[in-house]
Formats: C-alpha cells, structure tokens, sequence
C-alpha cells in the first residue's frame, strides 16, 4: 500500500516536474522596471499598471510567437546604484526586454548593461538625448528627447514672456539639467535673456532662501527642469510668500501628486507634454479597459504598454524574441501599430514623430492649452 | 587652545559678522526676509535636534531612529487630522490639541518599543552594537511606514494660512507666516520644558546620574532601565511635535523624511555640543541660518557644502561643539 502511495506520489512529482518544464519553454521573460518606492513611486505605478494591462492582452490573443510573456518588475527607486543591481539582476533571470526606467538618470546607467548582456530597452518616459545618443543597438524610447521639448518650451517662453523676468532651475539630474540645459538654449536662441538660474538640491522640504531670491530678483517666470515634488514645493512657497510668479515645467509634472503638493498655488502652471495620448482613438479601446479596472490610464500608463506592444509586433515580425534581432526590425520595419498611434524608430531609437504641447494646471486638472 | 588658533577663530566669526551687517544695511527688505526664512528652517532643525542630544546625554548613544520616529509623528498627526475632520471636529484648536495628544501617545509608545526592543537587550554589549541596531530600526522604521502607507508623498491643506507683511517696502513685501510664529514659539517653549524636567525633577535627576555613571546610579538605587525608557519616551514625545510642526508648515510629508531631517538635526546637536539642550536649538539655529545664508547670496546648490564646511571649521576650534561640556567621552 505504501508502496503504491509512494510510487504514485513519484510520478505526479514527475508529471508536475514535466509540466513545469513545458511551461517554462512557452514562456518569454519581459520585465518593467521603474521606480516603485521612493518619492517619485507614483510614476513607478503608472508604468507597472501600463505593462500589466499589455501583457494581459498579449497574452489573451495568443502571446507572442505562441508564447506567453511573464512580467517581471523590477524597482529602481530612481537611484543610479540601484538601477544597475537591478539590470543586472533582470539579466541574470534570463529577461529579453525591459520595459524602463523612468529616471533619465537610472536609465543611462542601466542601458550599458542591457548593452552588454544583451536585453533590448525601451524607455517610456527618459527624455534625456544622452539615452539614445551614445548610439547603443539596444536603447529605444516612446518618448520625445529633452531637445525637442526643452525647444518647444524654450521659444514658448521667448515668445509670450520676452518682457519679464525668466528664472531657469534645475535640480542637477540627468532629467531636469538637461532639460532645462536644453530650454535656455532655445529660449537664448529666440532672443530671450535668463534673468537667473541656479540648480537646488532635490528631497528636501524647505526652499524658502531661493524663493526669496527669486522674489527678489523680480521673476515672473520660473522655468523648472525638475520632478513634480520640487516643483510644486517651489511654487506653493513661492505663493506663500507673496509672488505671483508662473510656474513652466516638464512631462515630469504631469501627475496629479503635483497638484495635491502645490493646491491652489499650482493654478496656472504649464508644463510640456505630448498632446495626451488617453484621447487618441487609437487608445480608445485600452483606455476602456483601464476604466473598467478603476484605473486612469494618466501619464505614462499608456507609453509603458506601447512599450510592451512594440517589443510584442517586433518580436513577431522578426520570428524570434532574441534582442539582437527584434532590434534590428524595430529599426528597419515600422511604423508599429499601438495605443499610442504608430510609432517608427529612426537610427538612433528615438521616435522619428514627436508632438510636445503645453498643458496647464487649473483648480485640480490640467488640460492642452 | 594655543593663542594663535583662538586669535583665527575669533577673526573668522568678526569677518561673519561684519559680512552680516554689511548685507543687512545694503539691503534691509531682502536680508530681513532670509532672517525669518532662516530662523524657521534653524528652529525646526533644532526642535529634532534636542531629541537626539538628549538620549545621547543620558546614555551616550546616537540614536538613529530618531529621524524616524519623527516622520512617524508626522504620519500619526496627518491619520489623526484627516480622522477629526471626518468626525465633523471643525475648531482648529481643537483639531490641533487632540492630534498632538494623540501623535504622541503613540509616538511615544514607539520610542519605548525601540528601546526595549533594539537597545535595551544589547546594553552590556560592546559599545557600536546598539549604534548599529539603531540604524536597523530606523530602517525598519521607514520600510514598515513605507509598505503600510505607501510610497507616494502624502499632502495635505494648510490650515493656519496667512500671516504679516512686516517692513513694506514698495519693491520686496517681508512676509512672516503665523505658522513660522508657531514653529519658533513651540520650540523655544519645547526646549524650556524639557530644560525644566531635566534640572528640575527627581526623573530629571536621576537621567543626570545615569548620565554620569549608569552603574553607580544603578547602585545607589536609581531604576536605570526606567529612567532610559523614560527618556526615550521623552525624545519620541518631542519628535511627535517636530511632526505635526512640519506637516502644517510644509503641508508634504513621505517615508523618508525623517532621514534628511535626522542628518541636519543631528549636525546640529553636534555643531551645538551634543548632550547639552540649548546648544541642539543653537546648533539648529545656525545651521538653519548657514544653509539660508549661503543660498541667499551664494551658490543654492552649495548650501549643504557651506554648512557641512561650517562644522568641520567649527568642530577644528571648539571639539566639543558650541556649548558642549569636555567630560562626556561615551560615543
């Protein structure tokens, strides 16, 4: 009797065991890395939301070359350090595409070692040139470049406020310096002429001594290049100490954390973003979805699921998920059809269309100027 | 001290000083409102502070967790406004009395759990032990807030909004903000009570003997684990009101705060001389007015060099800080 039991046990065991390893081939190992701790978690969110929903739908359709795609997440904290470990720890799990990270400045590091142990990237929110210019065959974006965002907000400023005081800051990332490296350069091009700068120090809580001396230096017109925390922290003192300066930033503050720091003192402020992608038809359908689950698909929800899409239609077109060759076609086919319109690639792995406009905040939500 | 280093710090503070004159006449508005700027930034950094130089005068421990048990307050005060609001409580007062009592109960409740949990057991031990077991706790800490209330900032309405213009001036309006008021009042009243139950009480007393020689206090029959738990009772008490003052005054708080806040706070009970309760609010003070200071007519990105700098040259000329005593020798 034992024995039968035993024996019994042995070849479920077996069976599972077999299962296991069937499973495993039909599976291809995909990974969303952002930030999901630390302050700027709520991006984090929106991205592993966006790569969730995208996984779930490929895989509803049939995965991709008849496999299913196993998610993995991985957190980076927006810490260059720490998005290294985790590359290298997505690496080792035998990962062929990340979808990530958020931070420029998590991003670039992390991208060498893709580079080099071969997993493909694409970031759906890094908007630092440096990302894709140091010419890697792996590091695509979904997103537009500093240049082209920091140019449209550059000659917006030069444009409507040639006659007052314009303030430039930046918190000395990767994200924010360039970006705002990259305003003052348009801005100085359209004949403007930046009445300060200076770079402050982001996580802290008082930045009352520089909103002094921007009152002092009479700006109407404070350019960040900077996350949402900062910026909405800069504003509100600012308010409170009696200016009534305009606060004009970045696809950074396109979260509604900013408003809930700032309050009414972020009525009014601007910030560049791509005209809002929950409104294309395209992403009519998937948009549903998210409703339907309570979420809104805000931010970078959506560049982060047609960051999986393209990885998906790649991978298909190229008859095989090895990185090498799905990065080939990325560059080679396209447009590829997603959520957020077709996307094409040029050499570098930007996007060959971008479309920035200027949303701004009032009481609560903001919308396309 | 040789003369000659006594004679070179004296001329720095005179080139400070005369520096500081100097920007207040040439530009009165301006320097004014970076005063009050700084005052309140010092003020909150040294109403932290004196929680940590009060656990290290007693036992002559850092304790790390400090920063932590803060950001705690301030996470208890914000769960207990948002309560009393839903409870329909509308006088502000109030609202305010009811929080602070009910963040520090708590809070303190954390304090003693610490104390018993990641300090007390390891006592007879070697002496970097419990610093280490602090720096776990205060990561423990932070990781227990961040997963049970998430990662996202957590903001909330100002509730004591406006405040004074002083010194009209046409070009540059000084403002004065009522809870700027409130943060210098509750701490100078903060450190006045606790200088009063540290010179005045029978636990004041036995916390001085314990602090001069743990085992002869214990032997002339001081309870020594009572009064150090009392003591860290007393440290979470008042990082609970460091809590609740900065919840109103910058109205965004997360999990991490009490990190940068437990950095500066400690600098300043260093700057300050640590053990000693009027030079952890001096220490803070100046820190507050350092960082101010520099960004205001230097370089914003260098402030923390400034003040870091500032206390290395400051620690060079007075090793035992600004009103720090020569004898306590525990680190």
């Amino acid at each position: 009797m034992l024995r039968r039991i035993l024996l019994g046990a042995a070849a479920s065991f077996a069976l599972a065991v077999g299962f296991g390893v069937a499973a495993a081939e039909a599976q291809i190992q995909i990974a969303v890395v952002g930030p999901m701790t630390g302050q700027y978690a709520a991006f984090g969110t929106q991205m592993r939301e966006g790569a969730e929903q995208a996984v779930a739908d490929i895989n509803k359709a049939g995965g991709v070359l008849g496999q299913q795609l196993v998610l993995n997440i991985g957190d980076d904290a927006c810490d260059p350090r720490q998005a290294v470990s985790v590359a290298n720890d997505m690496a080792s799990k035998g990962v062929k595409f990340v979808a990530g990270h958020y931070c420029s400045g998590s991003s670039i590091p992390a991208s060498k070692v893709y580079t080099d142990e071969g997993l493909l990237q694409i970031s759906p929110a890094s908007t630092n040139p440096k990302y894709t210019d140091e010419g890697a065959w792996n590091t695509f974006r979904v997103c537009g470049r500093d240049d082209q965002q920091g140019a449209i907000a550059g000659k917006y400023l030069a444009d409507h406020f040639k006659n007052e005081k314009v303030a430039i800051l930046n918190d000395n990332s990767a994200y924010g310096k360039g970006l705002a490296d990259q305003t003052k350069k348009a801005f100085e091009a359209a004949g403007g002429k930046v009445a300060m700068e200076a770079a402050y120090t982001p996580g802290e809580r008082d930045y009352s001594a520089l909103v002094s001396r921007l009152k002092q230096a009479g700006v109407a017109v404070i350019y960040v290049g900077g996350y949402h925390t900062e910026s909405g922290l800069i504003i509100r003192q600012a308010k409170e100490q009696g200016m009534k300066a305009t606060l004009v930033g970045g696809d950074a503050l396109v979260t509604n954390e900013f408003w809930q720091i700032a309050g009414d003192a972020g009525n009014g402020t601007m910030m560049t973003f791509p005209a809002d992608p929950r409104h294309r038809p395209s992403a009519a359908a998937v948009v549903k979805e998210f409703k339907d689950k309570n979420i809104d698909p805000e931010g970078y929800v959506l560049y982060t699921y047609a960051a999986v899409q393209i990885f998906a239609e790649a991978a298909q077109k190229a008859g095989s998920a090895d990185p090498k060759k799905v990065a080939e076609v990325m560059k080679s086919s396209g447009p590829w059809p997603t959520v957020l319109g077709p996307i094409g690639f040029d050499k570098k792995g930007d996007i060959t269309a971008s479309d920035y406009v200027f949303y701004v905040w009032k009481n609560g939500s903001y919308a396309e100027m | 001290m040789p003369v000659l280093t006594r004679l070179l710090g004296l001329l720095l503070v005179l080139v400070v000083l005369g520096w500081l004159v100097f920007v207040f006449v040439t530009g009165t508005p301006y320097a004014l409102q970076q005063l009050v700027n700084g005052v309140t930034l010092g003020m909150i950094y040294g109403l932290i502070a004196v929680g940590y130089t009060m656990v290290y005068g007693i036992i002559g421990m850092i304790n790390f967790a400090h920063g932590d048990i803060f950001m705690v307050g301030a996470f208890l005060s914000l769960i207990a406004l948002i309560a009393l609001s839903s409870l329909g409580v509308t006088s502000v007062p109030l609202a305010l009395a009811l929080t602070l009592l009910f963040a520090a109960a708590i809070a303190a409740l954390y304090g003693w759990t610490v104390e018993r949990v990641a300090y007390r057991p390891l006592r007879g031990s070697f002496r970097l032990a419990p610093l280490i077991s602090a720096i776990g706790m205060s990561i423990t800490l932070q990781n227990f807030v961040q997963v049970s209330q998430g990662a996202r900032v957590k903001p909330m309405e100002p509730l004591l909004p406006g405040g004074i213009s002083l010194l009209n001036d046409p070009d540059f309006a000084v403002q004065l903000s009522w809870m700027q008021i409130a943060i210098v009042v509750t701490t100078l009243a903060v450190l006045g009570v606790f200088t009063w139950i540290v010179t005045r009480t029978p636990l004041g007393r036995s916390m001085r003997a314990c602090e001069q020689d743990l085992k002869m206090a214990g032997l002339l029959g001081i309870d020594t684990d009572r009064t150090i738990s009392l003591t860290f009772v007393l440290g979470a008490l008042l990082a609970a009101v460091a809590g609740l003052m900065i919840l109103l005054y910058y109205g965004v708080i997360d999990f991490y705060i009490g990190f940068v806040a437990g950095v500066k706070a400690f600098t300043a009970a260093v700057l300050g001389g640590i053990g000693s309760l009027p030079g952890a609010v001096l220490g803070g003070l100046l820190i507050g007015l350092i960082e101010t200071f520099w960004s205001a007519y230097f370089s914003v990105q260098y402030k923390d060099v400034a003040a870091f700098s500032i206390l290395v040259i400051a620690l060079i000329f007075l090793p035992t800080g600004i009103l720090g005593r020569a004898d306590v020798e525990k680190v």
